[in-house]
């Protein structure tokens, strides 16, 4: 294929495609970024259209045209608060694509291996390419589209579970059907014996049987997890949506499909990375599920949680200088966060210092919490990550802890036996006072008893957490 | 049950226990509240006020002793009064178990249950109920109103027209509770405020309330105040000699010097001598708040204030508290109310005298006509002892040069290996691959390395809107599609129709997205 109208394009794009995501190192500059990737991606689908995609314009116009209505309107509507849900479920069509597209590679291969050389000589397009391969690249083809039908499949099922989780479609909670990872195992080494067999014959069979086990190892991986771990999920469903394209741009020769796969797949994982790091576990651990073992009793809580009613947390307020309000998945869930900036607005005006501080996993999603602040107005040169703002809890006069839980709790760093210990946990009780917005009595995700309720520099505020801030609202003068 | 408060016999004592708030909030837990008539008087509470807020009014204490399951008091009980006490009534006052021997067996006969609100454990759970610390902070505020008083000139610095007028310079010895007070009245009336303690971990406390803490020149490993219970213990003659030496030092200096030094269960410590008293200057004032148990000065004499030879005004009041009776009464009120709620756990109107209860267990002194003092330690330590720091071993430069180098070698062998491993793979492969696959691998491997220099970069709050983008320039796979779509085959032509159109909502929903994101980040 001499397109080198076509190669050229493809080289711009590649470079939008990365300063596309080098411009999110910055607030301003990530608004510019945004467009690169736009224009990217116009040149990349217009440069293919115009040359090796040239084969049906008619059919690519009008299904762009129609995915794209549908993709503008669910962008349109969706809430802030729904961002992890629709991040699923994206990562799942791209994961569907990849396994039709995987499909399309395999009849077409077993198609031009029926031709006789006259009908090969005759072929274009995609197919003619194939049809150029020697014994060696057609071994190698196959694995390719192997491996991205297995990817993109377990991208699909992961991410319809982790949209139904995160929807509360399906129940939030880790289960696993019996025999647990073993079935996962299982369903692998079944898929990599099904390669053997796929790679010696090219049988349609071994890939549809490979497919399911596929489906069902996405299915349960992410069943398996649940609750806060669905950050690390998310991000790690978006790498491989990314290894998943790359695969497919081996198996169609196309570099630019191989660079954008490889961007996009080192992008998820260093961001499940980090949220790993986050939260002190390793990936595998997250992966197979469950907090590890405590390897004693937890320490023993001692003392009573105070209630405190919105008068008291508002005369407080009123007194504070300097406050820090500190929110988890609870404020999303309650769609809080227009209270809580109208909260931040008022005390800002009247001049005290109000400052958010961001744990990495706080929420369903990498940087939910900033998502969610930004929406609601909250500037964003008052949204600080954990490190940047630890230190600064003892000069607090109140912390505000709005629906989070185990990001606080201070048996991280006291009680080396608790289940958690070792995780960085935002220092909130350092401050003077805090004060905790919560439904009510209870663990966390974790199921951690938290310490943090019990100090004598706690008090609990009880309720709804919107309800509990516009109860502040006016009383704050 | 019913709870009433008699009017306190002890001469001068100005408080009472039982306000109408109070009473209000003991109505609330089922109780119903007596009073005998004109106790809250010199605390500024008329009985009209108190029978407005339900209180029930009797004229005589013979009455109310006898109308009452629970008697309120704030001083302990004299002999005629442990007298008029029941079998099965409970009393609620001071008490000092450990200096009442006889009134404590006196109570024990009358098989009265005593609750000594001086016993009150301090733990945090306990706090409210404190009469010990909220008498104590009265004490202190007025401690410092007093000396006030007594002294001729300004607290705080003034330039006037008419001239110059340095500010006080106030010591306060022993930040407890009063200490603290009297710190923080004094700062905010404008003085230079010094203040000593010896446990040194309250030097924080000092200082945040605006005082300045005298160190000593002294290098005794001190017992931090947690073995005690958060009291100061006695110090050995080698400290208490280094501390007079001090405090000889900054004597000549000072203007008001507020003793407040205690050790539980011992004479007050002699800590301002009478050559102190002799350096300060004329119109100096000097107020004991340890005058009960002997004076922190040689020269106080207790409930009286003198004026010295060269004129220096030592106060030995001991009834701070009732001087400022209503404001004492109010807390003390306060402190009983905690106490009846915690013994009546079900707010409704029973007492329930749980024995279990480390606080009620330690202040309960009688019960059931059995002595129950000392109580045993409570099962909560009052304060966690603090853990001793380790200190961070100080590195010679020669070592930090070794250690850098370690690290150094450590870091180039990791990456070396990695590159290694890497390398060698890549070859690997290269040795059956064909060349054309291999073309391919080096553009991922390349991209791989890209992305992750780029990412690491990304701002932390803008990870949704990364994830976002990269989830729309994945659909990058529409390219795949769209080299399909020409084929010959119909079911090929359907899966990749079926493929353009998914990508296609990713690629506009994807960035439509983002940009939404973005544009609501906002400076302020």
């Amino acid at each position: 294929m001499e397109y080198g109208f076509t190669t050229a394009a493809y080289v711009v794009a590649a470079v939008l495609f990365i300063q596309s995501l080098g411009g999110l190192s910055g607030q301003e500059s990530a608004k510019r970024a945004v467009w690169y990737g736009i224009v990217g991606m116009a040149l990349a689908v217009a440069a293919t259209l115009v040359g090796p995609g040239a084969g049906n314009w008619l059919i690519s116009v009008v299904m762009v045209a129609a995915g794209g209505a549908i993709g503008w309107v669910v962008a349109k509507r969706v809430q802030m608060t729904e961002m992890p849900q629709l991040v699923a479920a994206m990562h799942s069509l791209v994961g569907l694509a990849a396994v039709f597209i995987g499909y399309n590679t395999h009849i077409e291969l077993a198609r031009v291996a029926g031709m006789d050389e006259a009908a090969r000589a005759a072929l274009h397009g995609f197919a003619a390419v194939v049809a150029h391969k020697t014994p060696v690249e057609v071994s190698i083809l196959r694995v390719e589209t192997f491996l991205g039908v297995f990817i993109g499949a377990v991208t699909f099922t992961g991410s319809v579970i982790a949209f139904g989780k995160l929807a509360g479609r399906v129940d939030g909670k880790a289960k696993k059907l019996p025999g647990g990872h073993m079935l996962n195992a299982g369903a692998a080494v079944l898929s990599l014996a099904l390669l053997l067999v796929y790679l010696q014959s090219g049988s349609t069979l071994a890939l549809i049987v490979m497919t399911l086990a596929a489906f069902f190892i996405g299915y349960h991986l992410i069943m398996g997890i649940g609750g806060a771990d669905m950050p690390v999920v998310v991000s790690m469903l978006n790498s491989y949506s990314g290894w998943a394209a790359a695969a497919i741009g081996f198996s169609l020769s196309n570099d630019l499909l191989i660079v954008v796969g490889a961007l996009v797949g080192s992008s998820g994982a260093i961001l499940s990375y980090i949220m790993c790091k986050a939260m002190n576990r390793s990936f595998v651990s997250v992966i197979l599920g469950g907090f590890g073992g405590t390897t004693g009793p937890a320490m023993e809580v001692t003392g009573e949680q105070i209630a405190i009613d919105a008068e008291g947390v508002a005369a407080a307020l009123n007194d504070a200088d300097s406050v820090i309000i500190i929110p988890g998945y609870g404020m999303a869930v309650a769609q809080a966060q227009q209270s809580v900036s109208e909260l931040t607005r008022k005390l800002r005006a009247k001049g005290k210092n109000v400052r958010f501080a961001i744990h990495p996993v706080a929420g369903r999603l990498p940087g939910h919490m900033n998502v969610l602040l930004a929406e609601a107005k909250v500037p964003y040169d008052i949204v600080l990550e954990m490190d940047e703002i630890n230190e600064d809890f003892p000069e607090t006069d109140v912390a505000i802890v709005i629906g989070s839980n185990d990001i606080v709790n201070p048996a991280a760093q006291e009680d080396p036996n608790s289940p958690i210990a070792g995780m960085p946990v935002l220092e909130c009780w350092k401050a003077k006072q805090v004060f905790v917005s919560k439904r009510g009595q209870g663990t966390g995700y974790s199921g951690i008893e938290n310490p943090l309720f019990y100090k004598e520099n706690t008090r609990m505020f009880y309720g709804d957490a919107k309800k509990s801030i516009d109860a502040l609202l006016p009383m704050i003068e | 049950m019913k709870i009433g408060a008699p009017r306190e016999i002890f001469e001068g004592e100005n408080r009472v226990a039982l306000t109408p708030d109070s009473a209000v909030q003991l109505q609330k837990l089922g109780h119903t509240c007596v009073l005998e008539a004109g106790a809250g008087a010199k605390a500024g509470f008329s009985d009209e006020t108190y029978r407005k807020a339900g209180v029930e009014i009797v004229t005589t204490a013979a009455e109310l002793y006898a109308a009452a399951d629970v008697v309120v008091k704030v001083r302990g009980p004299e002999p005629s009064e442990v007298a008029m006490l029941r079998q099965g009534q409970t009393l609620i006052s001071f008490f000092w178990p450990a200096q009442n021997p006889e009134l404590l067996e006196a109570a024990k006969e009358r098989g009265a249950t005593v609750v000594a609100m001086d016993m009150v454990p301090r733990i945090s759970r306990a706090q409210k109920m404190d009469a010990l610390s909220s008498m104590a902070n009265i004490a202190g505020y007025r401690a410092v109103i007093e000396a006030g008083n007594n002294f001729g000139r300004f607290f705080t610095g003034q330039v006037t027209a008419a001239g110059k007028v340095p500010p006080a310079k106030v010591l306060i010895v022993g930040a407890g509770v009063a200490g603290l007070a009297a710190i923080g009245t004094s700062t905010s009336l404008g003085a230079i405020t010094l203040a000593f303690d010896v446990r040194p971990e309250v030097a924080e406390q000092i200082e945040s309330m605006g005082a300045e803490f005298v160190y000593l020149d002294f290098s005794e490993a001190q017992t931090d105040g947690a073995a005690t219970g958060g009291y100061a213990a006695p110090s050995s003659p080698e400290f208490r000699e280094a501390q007079l030496k001090k405090f000889r030092e900054l004597a000549p200096d000072i203007d008001i010097v507020i003793t407040t030094a205690l050790i539980p269960g011992r004479p007050a410590p002699k800590l301002w001598t009478e050559d102190m008293v002799q350096m300060m200057k004329p119109g100096s004032v000097i107020v004991d708040l340890a005058a009960e148990r002997g004076g922190n000065c040689d020269l106080t004499v207790p409930d009286e204030k003198i004026v010295t030879e060269n004129g220096v005004t030592i106060v030995g009041y001991t009834d701070f508290p009732s001087r400022m009776a209503a404001q004492a009464s109010t807390l003390y009120a306060n402190n009983i109310r905690h106490m009846m709620s915690d013994l009546t756990p079900k707010k409704d109107g029973v007492v329930d005298h749980n024995m279990e209860d480390d606080v009620i267990r330690g202040a309960t002194v009688t019960k059931d006509g059995a002595i129950t003092y000392p109580p045993p330690p409570p099962k909560v330590q009052a304060i966690a002892a603090q853990k001793p720091k380790e200190k961070a071993k100080e590195l010679t430069p020669e070592e930090k040069r070794a250690q850098e180098v370690a690290a150094f070698k450590k870091q180039t062998r990791d990456q070396v290996l990695m590159l290694a491993i890497g390398g060698g793979l890549i070859l690997l492969a290269g040795l059956f691959a064909p060349a054309s696959f291999m073309a391919h691998f080096i553009v991922f491997v390349l991209s791989v390395y890209v992305g992750v220099q780029v990412i690491w970069n990304v701002s932390h709050s803008l990870h949704t809107p990364l994830m976002a983008v990269t989830n729309a320039i994945s659909s990058i796979i529409i390219l795949g599609a769209l080299m399909q779509i020409g084929s010959g085959n119909w079911l090929v032509v359907i899966l990749a129709a079926a493929s353009v159109f998914m990508a296609g909502i990713n690629i506009f929903g994807g960035f439509m997205v983002t940009r939404r994101m973005l544009a609501m980040f906002q400076k302020s």
